[in-house]
């Protein structure tokens, strides 16, 4: 409980002290440091659930499937503070942003981190709302923290998108509370995730439908589901590379485990009806045309980090899909794709955060001759795209083929689909790719200093999880998909 | 008690009937100013709805939540947009829809459409609460569709706001309202949305020098090469 | 129903028909009464209509030479369908025997056969003022009936019958409760009785300005007994909205048998809630400014707005509480 409390409270202290705090370089420092207690407790958390299966207390609930998220969540937190120290320092030294605005976003940064660790450790539905919502605010301003007409633009859609969507989730929330009102013997935990579970099956399964399909276009609009995706792109290539970093690699999954967490009531509510497996179609569905659309638009993208954020609506797409189909075998791939993916993809954004102060534009026609320049950024890019696309030994290729092994059981003509669709990704990833990394470096480009300790962890880990999938972890993601699938896979 | 109710919910039926109507005018309302009152009124509807259930159920909490909502939806949001509209010498602006007949059609579409979206609701439970929950998703729906239709930032954030209107009616006249942490907690993002949103209009104005936000149109698919 | 039959009844339809004609120059004087106390004048007197209609009636009809027989004819035939429509709404007493052949929708029909007449003799002769009026009046027209219609489905569907004596019927044996659908339907008709009877802000009653005038501008070649029927006709018209409002809405103190002294309550009623709503008339006219025929199609999207939102709201709220 400690630990939880812990995880929790520290990014909280540490945005209120971040947001005194007046010296920049300390600052940085600071938010390292916060989210290194925040990780610390998170390990321990881990470590005692292994031994208990569950915490409960505080309105807060912890089991195998979100530890592991928040465990991701703070890992991804410090590797990315770890980042953002030097490269805001970098921003601020440019003059692209003030003193005032760097502590704003220090202390952002924590908030951002706080809503979502709430929104993970939440055992109450409402409070689930108030935290993703929590977030959209903490984020709005990172996203226009340049001030430039561009980044107001993305953060305005950004704000006016996600606020809507959310808004839908809540009006789905409010029929989920409504219909449990009438099972639950203590009104109040009508909002209580865990006691809606031992009901759901006595939940109204019409109302429930109705309630889901709200949340799940409410959520999936965090999750970047085609078509509530259009602020994805835009937030991620106007922020501060840091924030895209976040967002990518972890304000999508929170977004996506509220989904899976509603989908669990609801299968347990639809359980008895003539169409039990709605929300797992509804799932495919969005997520085969995300899969697909995103596929398609990495192709045409002109700016590095568009290109990197269409990339991630891709795998949000095929995550949800996999979710979707269901079964102990797809839901550990996917939990496992959302892990690595995290991972990769935040390294990659640092590095291409990396990658655009070196050329100083985002514009991928003149990002130029990276390995040349600076081997480590060129490298580190071509190594998380090799891994983002798919390439064995990494630890994508492991989750895409359990995803696709699944796939082919459950839907065989999906998993062409897919497979289609990752041919079609990989070549518009490597066009793009290519002459970014290879390519002749233009006159007068320097070597910038860059921070890669981040990027070979994070890579490293995957690379990892690709060869072999530690035994704890395995055993913790097969709780996980028993506890969402109800089946054990190993 | 018991006798009261019929009357206190026929109360409730005509406050539900008034935030209805409430949404109409805020969707082909032309005057920013007019439309910011208008949001008012929805809020100070929606309060006494919260109030009137507040009685109907004797509960202690919901008076609490009808006192928010007056506070926070009635007055001091409305009165922050009005701060905020005379301090970007925008109070005058008028906006008309291009082609309002059709918004308000549109509009009583969506009244159809929730209605028939809620029908499920009806074996469950009383029709008075499905009726009620078909208001409030109109509302919502309402909103979303203003959203849509209105370029003006101010009045985009409206529409957000009637959405929140629409969802707190839901919640109170179909559940009794949520628990006590949770409305404190929408209330807190509401509250919080306004002051980025006011921070917002400074920005979007210093950076295209109007509140239209058709005008953001920088960031496109393909963005074209620069000179 | 068998004392439908018995002449007692008819003999009261047709009184009622009389009275009918008969109060209506009242109700417009009245109306300019209140109107001119409020502007601090002293006014006319009540009974100036009457004598304006009196002495009309006297005065020569001279027509146009370019007017064909339909220009005689269209006085004749607007007054008729406007007095029969009149006849059938309920003032007095309800359930005389015209309730039962004349229902909601048989009213908006004779007051469109009216309408027709009116704008085919205001393009009889030919001149622009004419044509242009009649023009304004079908525009006004096309927008403000299927609006009645909805208003009126609005009162039909709760008292499941289209008809004027059983909507009555059906307020009067009803607890006094609130229905918003009711209120909306209330707003609805409101808006759309002051732009069908040509009041301010639609139309002036009281100008010829070439500009605005709607009414007034097919009537203009009117003189004679041809003008003082169609000055009636559209008295009348005022007063079956006035009193189609008050007994709809607030049917109460209306005479439901033929004993004489609910007959003599069903007058005072009726008398004094035409006043009560020709004072708020003069009320409204008086602070509202006359809008620009531009602005008119906004003006009934709004009638019909309200008339449907009261439909809308009546299967919504209150179908099954």
């Amino acid at each position: 409980m400690t630990a939880l409390l812990t995880v929790l409270l520290a990014p909280l202290a540490g945005a209120v002290a971040l947001a005194l705090l007046r010296a920049p370089q300390a600052a940085g420092w600071l938010n390292i440091a916060t989210s290194a207690v925040s990780f610390g407790a998170s390990a321990v958390l881990a470590w005692q659930i292994a031994g208990t299966d569950e915490i409960i207390g505080f309105g807060l609930r912890v089991d195998a499937f979100n530890v592991y998220l928040v465990v991701l969540t703070t890992f991804v937190g410090l590797t990315t503070a770890v980042f953002s120290r030097p490269y805001m320092l970098h921003v601020c030294a440019q003059g692209r942003v003030g003193p005032g605005r760097l502590r704003l976003y220090h202390a952002m940064y924590q908030v951002f981190l706080f809503t979502m660790l709430l929104a993970l450790t939440t055992d109450n539905l409402g409070v689930l709302w108030v935290a993703v919502e929590g977030a959209t605010l903490a984020t709005v301003l990172l996203v226009s923290l340049y001030r430039t007409p561009e980044a107001i633009e993305a953060a305005w859609k950004y704000f006016i998108l996600c606020g809507v969507g959310i808004a839908l989730a809540l009006f789905g929330t409010v029929l989920v509370y409504y219909t449990a009102q009438h099972v639950l013997a203590d009104p109040t935990a009508g909002l209580t995730w865990s006691a809606l579970l031992t009901v759901a099956d006595r939940l109204h399964p019409d109302v429930m439908a109705l309630a889901f399909v709200f949340l799940l276009v409410g959520y999936g609009t965090k999750v970047g589901l085609v078509p509530m995706h259009q602020w994805l792109p835009d937030a991620h290539s106007e922020g501060p590379t840091p924030v895209s970093a976040v967002l990518s690699g972890l304000l999508l999954n929170v977004a996506l485990y509220a989904v899976v967490r509603l989908k669990m009531l609801v299968d347990g509510s639809l359980a008895a009806t003539d169409n039990p497996h709605l929300a797992g179609q509804l799932l495919m569905g969005f997520g085969l045309v995300s899969f697909l659309v995103a596929v398609l638009f990495l192709h045409r993208q002109r700016d590095i980090k568009r290109l990197f954020s269409y990339s991630s609506i891709e795998h949000m797409g095929l995550m949800t899909f996999a979710f979707g189909v269901g079964g102990p075998l797809a839901t550990f791939g996917a939990l496992l794709h959302m892990l690595v993916h995290s991972l990769t993809k935040s390294a990659i954004f640092i590095t291409v955060g990396h990658a655009t102060h070196l050329a100083g534009t985002q514009s991928i026609d003149h990002i130029r001759g990276l390995i040349r320049t600076q081997p480590a950024i060129g490298w580190s890019l071509l190594i998380g795209v090799a891994a983002i696309a798919g390439f064995p030994p990494f630890g994508i290729f492991t989750s895409e083929f359990l995803l696709l092994t699944a796939t082919m059981q459950a839907q065989p003509w999906f998993a062409g689909v897919l497979l289609t669709g990752l041919a079609i990704a990989f070549a518009g990833l490597f066009r793009h790719l290519h002459p970014m990394v290879y390519g002749p470096a233009p006159e007068g480009q320097h070597r910038v200093p860059a921070n890669m300790l981040p990027v070979v962890i994070h890579l490293g880990l995957v690379l990892w999880l690709g060869l072999a999938i530690p035994d704890f972890l395995a055993r913790w993601l097969d709780q996980a998909a028993t506890l969402i699938t109800g089946v054990p896979l190993l | 008690m018991l006798a009261q109710v019929p009357i206190l919910q026929q109360w409730l039926l005509l406050l539900a009937a008034f935030v209805l109507f409430s949404s109409f005018v805020l969707l082909a309302q032309a005057r920013l100013v007019s439309a910011i009152h208008a949001f008012a009124w929805q809020g100070g509807l929606v309060a006494a709805v919260t109030l009137v259930v507040a009685l109907a159920e004797q509960s202690s909490h919901l008076y609490f939540s009808a006192l928010l909502t007056l506070v926070l939806k009635a007055l001091l949001i409305p009165w922050m947009l009005h701060r905020l509209t005379r301090r970007l010498r925008i109070e005058r602006e008028t906006e008309s829809l291009r082609r309002p007949a059709l918004a308000i059609m549109a509009a009583v579409a969506l009244v159809i459409f929730s209605y028939w979206l809620v029908l499920p609701m009806v074996e469950q439970d009383l029709t008075f609460t499905r009726n009620l929950v078909a208001i409030s998703l109109a509302v919502v729906l309402i909103g979303l569709l203003m959203m849509v239709l209105r370029q003006q930032a101010v009045a985009q954030v409206l529409g957000f706001m009637s959405i929140e209107n629409g969802l707190f009616l839901a919640a109170v006249s179909a559940t009794g309202g949520m628990p006590l942490i949770v409305e404190l907690g929408v209330a807190f993002d509401v509250l919080v949305a306004m002051v980025l949103f006011g921070i917002f209009f400074f920005q979007i104005r210093d950076s295209i020098d109007s509140l239209d936000v058709d005008r953001l149109n920088r960031l496109t698919e393909t963005p074209e090469e620069g000179p | 129903m068998a004392d439908l039959v018995t002449p007692w009844p008819w003999a009261l339809v047709i009184a009622q028909g009389f009275l009918c004609a008969a109060l209506a120059p009242w109700l417009v004087g009245w109306v300019r009464l209140i109107k001119a106390r409020l502007q601090n004048r002293r006014g006319p007197s009540v009974w100036q209509a009457y004598r304006d209609l009196y002495k009309l009636f006297a005065k020569e009809a001279r027509v146009a030479h370019t007017a064909s027989p339909l220009f005689r004819l269209a006085p004749y035939l607007v007054f008729a369908a406007t007095w029969l429509a009149a006849a059938i709404v309920p003032l007095v007493v309800v359930n005389l025997p015209t309730a039962a052949i004349a229902d909601m929708i048989v009213l908006v029909g004779l007051l469109a056969l009216a309408r027709v007449f009116l704008a085919l003799a205001g393009m009889d002769v030919g001149t622009a003022f004419g044509g242009q009026g009649a023009s304004r009046e079908m525009l006004i027209a096309a927008l403000a009936e299927p609006a009645l219609l909805v208003a009126i489905f609005t009162l039909a569907m709760t008292a499941h019958s289209t008809n004027l004596a059983s909507v009555i019927d059906y307020q009067l044996a009803a607890d006094i409760i609130v229905r918003p659908s009711f209120l909306f339907a209330l707003g609805g008709l409101l808006l759309l009785a002051i732009a069908e009877t040509g009041r301010i802000p639609v139309d002036n009653p009281s100008t010829h300005l070439e500009l605005t005038m709607v009414h007034e501008a097919m009537i203009l070649e009117y003189s004679g007994r041809h003008l003082a029927l169609m000055e009636w006709a559209a008295q009348i018209k005022l007063l079956l909205y006035g009193a189609l409002i008050a007994n709809l809405f607030v049917p109460w103190g209306i005479a439901t048998d033929l004993s004489v002294t609910g007959l003599t309550l069903g007058l005072v009623a009726i008398v004094v809630k035409l006043a009560l709503l020709g004072a708020a008339l003069a009320i409204a006219e008086t602070v509202l400014a006359k809008m620009r025929l531009f602005r008119v199609p906004d003006y009934l999207n709004l009638a019909l707005l309200l008339a449907l939102l009261g439909l809308l709201i009546h299967v919504i709220l209150e179908v099954g509480t």
